[in-house]
């Protein structure tokens, strides 16, 4: 009887393992389930030209257009120009965000005087921003740089708060034990706690910086991804705005990865593999 | 080693500590018990300087207590280590010396509570039990003279409770120590103490200091604790019965 009891249980722990293992490698085939059938629908429909190639090219024209983007390297200077202008705004924001962020949060003062003003300014969509910015730094790269840290300040900004006023007051309370000043408190306790709440606001942030590099570039721009895409629409080659949508979501994608293997590494505590010796 | 004269600090809802008096002597190991609401805990974070709008006077080596103080170490009902930290480093948290002299204070202390081989381990990979002797760990890496416990191992079960307990005793043995305790576990107080301050009544005062001078190492179930548990019982019971008709 018992032993029966045994195997039974020995066996519904065995099931779930088996389920799981069965669904993680049908997961994998999901995942490019639905994109290869895009593509291939797509081709079917341009290649039977049930769509005119001058409203929507096949997927092997948009290849061959970043390929030859690619070979007479503007699809790199193209490229370049708007990772330099996104990579300034972030930079420029996320600085800007931690400054204000750490005084806001760690002052009561500061806090006072500066978060009920941004926190409304929060409530202006970022777009709202450009023709102000236009008006008062041209179209030039400042206004760029300047509407892409808008953008990405935010969510920076608002999770470094968060952050800081979540830290465990239990934790806080050790730091007391052991008579930390306030500059040790921030540095021990305070920073490190809150550095998960910084790269989840710096991802939401690089995101905005992606999207906001395109608003600045559409509005006036002699290189650039998005500058392309206006090329593309003033020429009727909608095959060179995909391209350029493809490469903006490639970099994207990118720089997403990237944020997170840097985050990974600097929270490597909070990882389940990360085991020490 | 600690006087207190006079200690009240109520809280608007009427809990708290209600002019709480005794002396510590050095080398002591005191356990704090009582109901739910009777100020242990509160009486435990004065001492601590974590709460310091009480009344009355505290005084740890006849210096008032105004604030932290690092002749005391702290060891909270949980244990409260950084998890971005290493076993190793949690406990080297509060020592001010120089880094490598630290780290060597802290692995003599990590081998005091048997956790050498884990001081690269971060703390979320820690059971319950390791996780409080790390936090035990740090406090006495301090070199404070009084440790305070706030229901150290309430959130362990039994077996490593009676572990840690045993390692208390050891650490208390090994170097000058005075401890105090706040407890719920009679048991675990007739086991370590050599006296149980019992408080009663809300706000809590002091109501029986119990004596136990039963030799250690003591038996978990000798017979003169035994009969001092029914005696400490004895007391929780009658307040009950003087308190009841009231509510």
């Amino acid at each position: 009887m018992e032993s029966k009891q045994a195997v039974q249980i020995a066996e519904a722990k065995a099931v779930p393992l088996k389920r799981k293992r069965a669904s993680g490698s049908s997961d994998t085939l999901l995942i490019f389930l639905l994109p290869a059938a895009i593509l291939v629908v797509w081709q079917l429909i341009t290649g039977l030209k049930l769509i005119p190639s001058y409203q929507l090219p096949s997927p092997l024209d948009v290849v061959g257009t970043l390929f030859q983007f690619l070979l007479d390297g503007s699809l790199l200077s193209n490229l370049s120009v708007t990772t330099g202008r996104v990579f300034c705004g972030i930079l420029a924001g996320t600085t800007a965000a931690l400054l204000l962020g750490s005084a806001v949060g760690v002052y009561r003062k500061a806090e006072k005087t500066f978060d009920p003003v941004i926190q409304a300014l929060k409530s202006i969509p970022g777009l709202a921003w450009v023709p102000l910015f236009i008006l008062w730094m041209g179209i030039g790269e400042l206004s760029k740089v300047t509407l892409i840290a808008t953008g990405v300040f935010f969510p920076v900004y608002l999770n470094i708060v968060s952050g800081i006023l979540n830290v465990d007051r239990k934790l806080i309370e050790v730091g007391k034990i052991y008579q930390f000043s306030r500059m040790k408190m921030v540095k021990k306790i305070i920073f490190p706690a809150t550095l998960p709440f910084f790269f989840t606001g710096l991802r939401s942030g690089v995101g905005i910086g992606w999207m906001f590099v395109v608003a600045s570039e559409l509005m006036g721009a002699s290189q650039g991804l998005g500058y392309l895409l206006v090329i593309g629409q003033n020429s009727s080659s909608p095959n060179i705005i995909i391209a350029s949508i493809v490469m903006f979501a490639l970099m994207g994608k990118l720089s997403d990865m990237l944020i997170k293997a840097i985050e990974k590494r600097a929270l490597k505590w909070r990882d389940d593999s990360a085991i020490g010796g | 080693m600690l006087q207190a004269r006079n200690v009240s600090r109520i809280f608007e809802n009427g809990t708290g500590l209600a002019d709480a008096s005794f002396d510590i002597k050095k080398g002591e190991i005191i356990g704090i018990i009582g109901k739910s609401g009777c100020g242990k805990s509160t009486l435990l974070r004065c001492i601590a300087g974590l709460d310091t709008e009480f009344e009355g006077e505290l005084l740890i080596e006849d210096q008032p207590i105004r604030g932290p103080h690092p002749q005391i170490g702290v060891v909270f009902q949980e244990p409260r280590l950084m998890p971005w930290l290493t076993v190793l480093e949690n406990v080297a948290f509060g020592l001010t010396g120089k880094e490598t002299e630290n780290l060597e204070l802290a692995r003599t202390y990590l081998r005091h509570v048997g956790l050498a081989h884990a001081e690269n381990l971060y703390v979320r990979q820690l059971s319950g039990g390791m996780a409080q002797r790390v936090a035990i760990a740090r406090a006495l890496a301090a070199q404070p003279g009084l440790l305070l416990m706030d229901e150290p191992f309430s959130a362990l079960d039994a077996f490593t409770k009676m572990q840690l307990q045993d390692l208390v005793l050891e650490i208390w043995e090994r170097q000058p120590l005075t401890v105090v305790m706040v407890t719920h576990d009679i048991d675990e107080a007739l086991y370590l103490c050599d006296r149980i301050v019992l408080l009663s009544g809300k706000p809590g005062s002091v109501d029986t200091i119990f004596e136990v001078d039963v030799e250690r190492p003591r038996g978990r179930s000798n017979i003169a604790l035994t009969k001092k548990k029914a005696e400490i019982l004895n007391k929780l019971q009658l307040e009950k019965v003087i308190v009841d008709p009231a509510v």
